[in-house]
């Protein structure tokens, strides 16, 4: 069912990808580097939140994609990462980038616990996911519980002024947040590149192609599965900074919601499970549709409550059911990059 | 004392009806091998059945259950018939994003007709109830818990007795095997959807002679059946009872202790402790 993968490790990160593939990388980066000249305060808006969902697909493709293990409840590390950087931030003026080391130390500790805690006691597939959910919306209900914080009222970042940049504190223009998660994004795709051409790539795809298997050639099936989880949780974090230095507030409601797990991973299916363009390819796709269902449903004049949702599960159906392997496969297929960008497809 | 008898008698009766709920999750799964994360939605159904039935017509929950159960075993059977069945094969993540596609439409559907204020089925005897001994125990919470009871003696016969029941045990047990023989899987899973869905229909259809029906519910009862079934063992019908019963109590001591809004805290606490300490839930079989 699974081709074979047809890589070819390579030194440099986008070595191996065709000439129209990197002429076609370079447009693409091109335009988004040139994006906030020409679009307006609300498509920028549109696409800040793309690179977003972008960005923490690929973290969550690091973990589903390349290990095969199945998270349903992501939004726990973005969560996590917020208030770690919203606190230290507010309550002990520590700023964001010394913040989101300690973000990241906390993601990936949690991911450490719920990975050591499911793969020590062989917790496995559709448990394993259950697991991450049953995390998620444990840690929901403690926070709305917990007061230093907010608690369900929520916490608050002093708002940003909006006329001049301050980088080193991350407040600012929505310019300013664009080329952050811009930078994040390009950062994240050369990581997993990377990432995937390491022994530890190949490590993982084995064991996502057959766990026992790996075990028996001698991989250390729990060390490497615990190592995926703990990096995907600690690539999710910088995401989780972002959110709460960009919106300024986090409610445990909306920040360890599942449906904000399933957001994250829905770009990535869409794209493409286990290959690097999928996830982005994914978000610029979904993003958009959302904004336009929103849009066909208030000019229709049928926005009462539930349409957009309604609207929004029917495509999920559909994009599963037509789409099983997701538009990038297809797409690289049709433009002639596959077979030789050197990407695992599973 | 008696106060806190009366609240485990409580969380009991409940425990039994969010037992038949988890029982309709587990026959799904441990037959067609999908989760079925539209379980809550399904659910949700079935209570804005009983409220739609005891409104203008004036039928008595109790009496919709029939109805109700035929209507979620048509929907189930459908569903699984015309698209989950192809999904049976592919990887978990893709049944997971169908299967949440469906229950946004469901969940949405039902706000859209029925808008986002809470709906009560007002049963005559809503206010009324038993005393034995020291309890004092709510009519309708002792109604729908023996409903729900009756129910699960019924779904334990079929399984045990009858032909289709045993054809189905076989599909689970070996599907290659029940293949071989003839059986016709796809129209023994699509039958096992429906059963499963009934058995959420009835338990929705009784949850709401004891609370307050909006569609918001329904993504708490799906997580709340995967807690239940998982700490009962999957594939075990007494498991899901089992489970039920004690996550009944759980969260109705905890709404009492600590504040009501914490008590699925303890729900997901006892599902991690179960998932480290046993995997396979207090009455499965180790894999």
């Amino acid at each position: 069912m699974r081709p074979e993968p047809s890589t070819t490790p390579s030194a440099s990160p986008f070595a191996g990808l065709p000439r129209r593939g990197a002429l076609l990388l370079a447009l693409c980066g091109g335009l988004l580097l040139a994006a906030p000249a020409v679009v307006d305060a609300y498509l920028l808006s549109v696409l800040t939140l793309v690179l977003w969902l972008a960005y923490t697909g690929q973290a969550w493709n690091v973990m589903m994609g390349f290990a095969g293990q199945l998270s349903l409840g992501h939004t726990l590390y973005v969560g996590l990462a917020a208030y770690a950087s919203g606190v230290l931030f507010v309550y002990f003026g520590i700023g964001p980038w010394l913040g989101v080391w300690l973000a990241i130390v906390i993601a990936a500790l949690a991911g450490g616990c719920i990975g050591a805690l499911g793969f020590r006691f062989g917790i496995k597939g559709v448990y394993f996911a259950l697991l991450t959910i049953a995390f998620a919306e444990f840690t929901r209900i403690a926070f709305d519980h917990f007061g230093w914080v907010g608690g369900s009222a929520g916490f608050f970042l002093p708002v940003a002024q909006r006329t001049s940049n301050d980088l080193l504190d991350l407040r600012g223009t929505p310019v300013m947040f664009y080329y952050v998660i811009l930078a994040l994004t390009a950062a994240a795709l050369l990581l997993c590149r990377a990432l995937l051409k390491s022994r530890l790539g190949y490590y993982w795809l084995a064991i996502r192609e057959d766990q026992e298997a790996a075990q028996a050639v001698g991989i250390d099936v729990f060390r490497y599965k615990l190592i995926a989880v703990v990096i995907s949780a600690a690539l999710t974090a910088p995401a989780g900074v972002f959110y709460a230095f960009f919106y300024n507030n986090m409610y445990p409601e909306q920040i360890f919601a599942i449906s904000r797990s399933i957001e994250i991973i829905l770009g990535a299916i869409v794209g493409g499970i286990g290959t690097l363009f999928g996830p982005i390819l994914g978000a610029f796709i979904l993003t958009p549709l959302g904004e336009l269902v929103t849009a066909g449903i208030e000019q229709a004049g049928i926005d009462v409550p539930g349409a957009k949702q309604l609207v929004y599960g029917g495509l999920m159906v559909l994009i599963v059911v037509f789409l099983p392997d997701g538009i990038w496969p297809w797409l690289a297929r049709r433009l002639r990059l596959d077979g030789r960008d050197g990407e695992p497809r599973s | 004392m008696g106060v806190y008898l009366n609240i485990v008698a409580s969380g009991l009766l409940t425990g039994l009806v969010y037992g038949l709920a988890a029982l309709g999750l587990s026959v799904i799964f441990g037959v067609v091998r999908v989760v079925n994360f539209a379980h809550g939605e399904m659910m949700v159904i079935g209570m804005y059945g009983a409220v739609v039935l005891a409104g203008w017509p004036g039928i008595d929950p109790l009496l919709a259950v029939p109805l109700i159960a035929a209507l979620l075993f048509v929907i189930g059977y459908a569903l699984q018939r015309g698209v989950i069945n192809a999904f049976v094969t592919r990887p978990e993540h893709m049944q997971f994003i169908l299967l949440v596609g469906f229950a946004l439409m469901i969940a949405n559907g039902l706000l859209m007709i029925f808008g986002p204020d809470a709906r009560s089925t007002n049963v005559a005897y809503g206010f009324e109830s038993f005393e034995v001994g020291p309890l004092l125990l709510d009519k309708a919470r002792v109604y729908a818990a023996g409903t729900a009871v009756l129910t699960t003696l019924a779904l334990f016969g079929f399984f045990r007795y009858t032909r289709p029941g045993k054809a189905i045990r076989a599909c689970a047990d070996n599907q290659l095997g029940a293949k071989v023989v003839g059986l016709d899987v796809d129209g023994l899973y699509a039958l096992t959807f429906g059963i499963g869905a009934a058995c959420v229909g009835v338990a929705g259809c009784l949850m709401a002679l004891v609370v307050d029906v909006r569609s918001q519910l329904a993504p708490e009862y799906t997580l709340l059946s995967f807690i239940i079934v998982i700490i009962g063992g999957l594939g075990s019908l007494a498991g899901a009872l089992l489970g039920g019963v004690l996550i009944g109590v759980s969260e109705a001591l905890a709404g009492f202790f600590l504040l009501p809004s914490m008590k699925s805290m303890f729900s997901y606490a006892l599902l991690i402790l179960v998932l480290v300490l046993r995997p396979q839930g207090l009455l499965g079989k180790r894999a």
